[in-house]
């Protein structure tokens, strides 16, 4: 079929300029938005207020469906064990032994621990965390990989906090409405987070690949340090993420490049704790007397 | 139903009907982004994009290209994009549907689905694109399972979107 012919609106002088106008508009508007869009770039917090409120406005759908979503998804990964009984079964028995020699292992270094803190009158800070939420829902449809908790700046959580759950790290706060934000993923491309090898110490970068996992990239060139099954923690190195938090596990090591997949699935992860920032004075101004002190080294 | 409207409002109600489905539909779609699902692959299409390119080949005398404006905004919101990709995006893809119409005298199903591949395609790089701009370092190649569900999931949403079409003109 032939469409009917919308943009000759025929002889009327008033029909051809509102169309002609129309196109003006539509022009102009994507100028304007594409200048919203530098913007967002330049400045992703830049409309925060504007963004906080629509992620409070669709907060209670995603709130209210998850216990559904959750009870779907459990049912599929019921069924899927059922009939992966024999193979779970075998492969469990293995991680089972395996883990009791590490049990050992962790003891002895616990202890190890202990004794050289005590040394060094160490004191760690934990149980730093602003609140516990729920992950309830992500964006599906975009290469970003952003999730949204339940809740919100009402609770004390700020652009820029650790987010983590009892498995690992899930990322950072990058949005917040009153009672909703919305969180960086470590599997997003634009996360990146400073960890080390558990096994050695090695540091290296965690990078975000966007499909769910994450390219490890060690800070010096030479031999690959990775082996499949190593375990990377936070280092803490930059300030924003506390030390010693699981990260990620390597699956998948080739010659330069090596894959890993983070620990704590949003998915399926039931809490989730933000923290506060690891050491927000190092962002912070210097003091009064440490900038005197400098002015005087300078003289 | 009498095919003659009793009241006027019968009137009323038809043509706010006649007039709204269009525009809630794609709003609803949008929301559709606030469901509870968490993935960490990007597998389900955008369905706003779909619905809103299945209402423009259908009907192309129903919006002009500035109507995508305010609905890409919406869809910014509701989605957490950069404000303003949707917009840009959604209005691009209006004006080039609109060249095409003055181009292309002759449309069936078939070409209505490569000109929807076309959109999708287009939309799905351009998003990448800023994306990769706003600090997001990740290969093209991890949307291409949603990039190929997106242009098989077109005829499903167009066939969804016809029979609200039909729905919406009926007395």
């Amino acid at each position: 079929m032939a469409p009917p012919s919308t943009r000759r609106p025929g002889f009327s002088r008033r029909a051809q300029y509102g169309l002609f106008l129309g196109y003006v508009v539509a022009v102009a508007g994507v100028l304007f938005a594409l200048m919203l869009l530098t913007l967002s770039v330049i400045d992703p917090r830049g409309f925060g207020a504007l963004k906080g409120a629509a992620l409070d406005a669709t907060s209670p759908v995603s709130s209210a469906g998850r216990g559904i979503v959750n009870f779907f998804g459990g049912i599929g990964s019921t069924v899927g064990n059922y009939f992966n009984a024999g193979a779970q079964n075998d492969d469990l028995k293995r991680q089972l032994a395996a883990t009791r020699r590490k049990i050992v292992e962790a003891r002895a270094t616990e202890l190890e621990n202990q004794r050289l803190k005590a040394m060094l009158k160490l004191s760690e800070t934990v149980g730093d965390e602003v609140t516990v939420t729920r992950v309830v829902g992500s964006s599906f449809d975009s290469s970003r990989r952003l999730a949204t908790l339940s809740v919100g700046s009402g609770a004390g959580v700020a652009p820029g906090q650790p987010v983590r759950s009892p498995e690992g790290l899930i990322g950072r706060v990058i949005e917040t409405g009153r009672w909703a934000s919305r969180v960086l993923l470590v599997s997003d491309g634009a996360s990146s987070v400073p960890v080390r090898l558990v096994r050695d110490g090695t540091p290296a970068i965690a990078q975000g690949l966007g499909d769910g996992s994450i390219d490890l990239k060690t800070l010096e060139v030479g031999k690959n340090p990775f082996r499949r099954g190593d375990i990377l923690v936070t280092s803490g190195v930059g300030g924003v993420y506390p030390p010693n938090v699981p990260v990620a596990v390597v699956v998948r090591v080739e010659r330069e490049r090596t894959t890993a997949r983070p620990l704590a699935d949003p998915a399926t992860v039931d809490f989730a704790m933000v923290l506060r920032p690891f050491q927000p004075v190092a962002d912070q101004p210097l003091s009064q007397a440490t900038s005197e002190a400098l002015q005087g080294a300078a003289q | 139903m009498s095919r003659i409207a009793g009241s006027e409002r019968d009137v009323a109600w038809w043509s706010a009907r006649r007039q709204l489905v269009p525009v809630l539909t794609t709003l609803a779609a949008a929301l559709l982004d606030s469901l509870p699902i968490v993935t960490q692959t990007p597998l389900v299409p955008d369905f706003a994009f779909l619905v809103l390119i299945a209402w423009r080949l259908l009907r192309p005398e129903l919006w002009q290209a500035y109507a995508a404006l305010p609905l890409g905004f919406f869809a910014d919101l509701v989605a957490g994009h950069p404000l303003g990709q949707s917009m840009a995006i959604w209005t691009i893809t209006f004006l080039a549907f609109d060249l095409i119409d003055l181009r292309v005298g002759w449309r069936d199903y078939w070409t209505d689905w490569l000109f929807a591949s076309l959109a999708i395609a287009f939309h799905s790089a351009a998003a990448w694109y800023i994306g990769w701009i706003g600090g997001s370092r990740t290969d093209f190649m991890i949307l291409m399972p949603q990039l190929v569900l997106s242009l098989f999931s077109f005829p499903l949403v167009a066939r969804i979107v016809l029979g609200l079409d039909r729905w919406r003109l009926a007395r």
